[in-house]
């Protein structure tokens, strides 16, 4: 067995939620007179799972909750969560921007962390003045930033502008530049949140590239956090998979993945009526509950690439004879629609029996399924619409689902790069020889 | 050496609580590098958006020299301690300034510099360090202005002495090498003065405010266009409180001989500036470690 590099032993970390602008003198004496006779923070609770979508009881909120791991010297690990599973804050307390509320980690080797590309550049100096100042902010001595220059330069493929001001390059160079210096640090421990979705495809290619190099070819820890499950796997053997600020498992990267696409979460995914957000009411007809369903793992909000999505809409009649047409619209994360659907014979591929059917008093279900390898990995919404024969009198229930798309690696064996579009549907591609 | 056994020395240990006094000096002295670099940055980013450039820095005091000399001197007529009055005003100015900048400067460190705080660890008081620095940089270019202004006088004084108002002198002293521990102590005082304001903005943001109308206020609290000795006998004492006091006024005493040179505000101005000093790096450390959550 190797050495260990990084020994991570409960470690967790709290927030304050909310507004603490005012009333924290006050709240900070009182805290600080607790602490002065020996007693526990009155503002901390312990115990409190980091869950965003009930609200807790306290407004400290864990963001890391007793996180033990250990790294060994070389290995490059992959860090797997949701949004707000705590994958930032983890890399905030590893490379020191903030400090841990509990629990301790030790580390073996100078650490690099790139949160973010370009850090510290000043659009005024030249590409050669950023390039020390940034190597600099990063922990590099002087002399070890002129050793590596040439390949920075060259790596980023800036010679010609390396003495312009760098708020004359364009994005794309500037983005190069300071990744190669980032690439270029003589630190044993690198640490990289998402930097890599700025950029084009062929130059993430290239990072991720140099990454793996620095990892396998020059025996560097790294530590990874990536929406892009097709780098996580491409790059790291082992990977950690966080949720609310748990640590869940560690383990080989595939089984991670393979973990963090079944593990649904069961309150996600179901909406019932009294939590609906309605933009606007019927008198004929309302929402019960919403649903999504894949057929793997039952209610979910997380679906994997080629998964299918059910959608349920669960409403209650209130009048004898009235039709009820039930309808969705899917959303990207900007409202963007990109689809609006409903049941109409001549708008679905199934036949819907109890379209503009007079219905009884009483309630129902109507099932959509947005078939999977047609969405893109990202997030989606959903509005949902009951519309009577009185279209002014539907009902309206907006945003009322999210759900997430979460990359497989099946459609990334040949592109790992960043996947354009709001959808990615398989289509049929052939090729033929016109003239030879 | 057995790479089997479990090592226990470890490079760096994070964890929730430091002793206060531990300040990680080390660290700042190994970034030291950056540091310079940071002055380099302050310096040409602060004369690449201008068409002066680097005149900018004699205008200022040029400028305000010539205005304290017509208000002060000319319209207030404020007595000068026989010292000709540019030369007084000058010396004033630019030690002020310089102590000003300092401050207000550092006292902002926080939030100016939220973002790469946020985004990447180097010992923090690195930026307040590179301020200081940098001003001292500014400090170095005006003090040259001074010195011809300080030999045109004592030329003057010399051999032309009826060109000169009547009683005006330029007596320079041995108190004149204390000017590089001044220097010191005027950084160290505004360092340490804006450390702890910063650290203090961090959640108390109304401090931010005070700062600036409170150095305008505090310059009058200085002997900055007056004398000390011109402070009547019983307001004195509040002057004398101000640290200030005492490296201003033996400033001007050791260059050009006017005044007298008041040991105990002195000793009180050495005290002062060193205690806040170490007040304001203690607090600063403190703060730096998870003041990201706050801001």
């Amino acid at each position: 067995m190797g050495d260990i590099a990084i020994k991570v032993e409960n470690l967790s970390k709290a927030y304050q939620l909310g507004d603490f602008g005012t009333g924290t003198l006050s709240r900070d004496i009182e805290r600080k007179w607790a602490l002065l006779r020996g007693k526990e923070d009155p503002f901390l609770k312990v115990g409190e799972v980091n869950d965003r979508s009930t609200a807790g009881t306290s407004d400290i909120v864990w963001s890391l909750k007793d996180i033990n791991f250990e790294i060994n010297k070389g290995d490059a690990v992959g860090v797997i969560g949701r949004n707000g599973a705590g994958k930032s804050t983890l890399l905030k307390v590893l490379s020191r921007v903030t400090v841990p509320t509990a629990g301790s980690v030790k580390i073996m080797g100078r650490v690099a962390s790139l949160l973010e590309v370009g850090t510290g550049f000043h659009p005024e100096l030249t590409g050669r003045e950023n390039i020390f100042l940034n190597g600099a902010i990063l922990g590099m001595r002087k002399h070890e930033i002129k050793k590596h220059f040439d390949a920075i330069v060259d790596f980023a493929g800036v010679e010609r502008y390396i003495d312009t001001p760098v708020k004359r390059y364009s994005s794309g160079m500037y983005v190069r530049l300071a990744f190669a210096v980032a690439a270029h640090l003589e630190s044993e421990i690198l640490i990289v949140d998402e930097v890599l979705a700025v950029g084009d495809a062929e130059f993430q290619k290239k990072c991720l590239g140099k990454m793996g190099e620095v990892s396998k070819g020059e025996g560097r820890t790294v530590l990874f956090v990536s929406h892009n499950m097709a780098a996580i796997s491409n790059l790291c053997s082992k990977s950690i998979l966080l949720k609310h600020g748990q640590l869940q498992t560690m383990d080989y990267t595939h089984t991670v993945i393979d973990k963090y696409i079944r593990t649904g979460e069961n309150n996600d995914g179901q909406v019932n009526f009294e939590d609906l957000i309605i933009k606007q009411k019927s008198t004929k007809a309302g929402f019960y509950a919403l649903r999504l369903l894949s057929r793997a793992k039952g209610i979910t909000a997380d679906f994997a690439i080629n998964e299918d999505i059910i959608v349920e809409i669960e409403y209650d009649v209130y009048e004898d004879g009235t039709t009820i047409q039930p309808s969705i619209h899917l959303l990207d994360n900007l409202d963007t629609c990109i689809f609006a659907t409903f049941s109409a014979p001549s708008a679905s591929s199934t036949v819907d029996p109890f379209y503009k059917k007079p219905l009884q008093k009483g309630r129902y279900k109507s099932t959509c399924v947005i078939p999977g390898n047609y969405l893109n990995d990202k997030n989606y919404k959903i509005n949902a619409f009951l519309v009577p024969e009185d279209m002014a009198n539907m009902a309206f229930a907006e945003s009322v689902l999210a759900f997430t798309v979460i990359e497989t690696g099946d459609m990334r064996k040949e592109y790992t790069g960043d996947w354009w579009g709001v959808v990615r549907p398989k289509l049929a591609w052939n090729t033929e020889a016109i003239k030879l | 050496m057995e790479l089997n056994t479990p090592h226990e020395e470890w490079d760096l240990e994070i964890k929730p609580h430091d002793s206060v006094f531990n300040l990680h000096l080390k660290d700042v002295w190994n970034y030291r590098d950056l540091l310079w670099l940071l002055v380099r940055r302050d310096f040409v980013s602060f004369y690449k958006q201008t068409v002066l450039g680097p005149l900018w820095f004699f205008i200022q005091p040029i400028f305000t020299t010539i205005v304290f000399t017509f208000v002060f001197g000319g319209l207030a007529k404020i007595g000068t301690s026989h010292v000709p009055q540019p030369l007084f005003y000058m010396a004033g100015t630019i030690a002020w300034n310089y102590f000003a900048d300092c401050l207000t400067k550092t006292s902002t460190v926080f939030k100016d510099n939220a973002n790469i705080f946020g985004k990447v660890y180097f010992p923090r008081l690195i930026m307040p360090l590179s301020i200081v620095f940098s001003n001292l940089v500014k400090f170095g270019v005006q003090f040259g202005l001074f010195l011809i202004v300080f030999i045109y006088y004592l030329i003057q004084y010399h051999y032309f002495p009826e060109s000169l108002k009547p009683g005006d002198k330029v007596e320079p002293n041995l108190l004149v090498l204390l000017f590089p521990i001044l220097m010191i102590l005027m950084a160290i005082l505004g360092l340490g003065l804006g450390l702890i304001i910063t650290a203090l903005t961090t959640k108390y943001r109304d401090l931010a405010f005070v700062v600036t109308f409170g150095m305008q206020l505090l310059m009058y609290a200085t002997p900055v266009i007056y004398p000390l000795s011109e402070a009547s006998e019983k307001y004195r004492f509040i002057i004398k409180a101000n640290p200030m006091t005492g490296l201003i006024e033996t400033f001007r005493y050791g260059f050009t001989g006017g005044g007298k040179f008041y040991m105990d505000s002195f000793v009180y101005s050495v005290v002062a500036s060193l205690v806040l000093f170490m007040i304001g790096l203690i607090i600063f450390n403190k703060v730096e470690k998870d003041f990201v959550d706050t801001v």
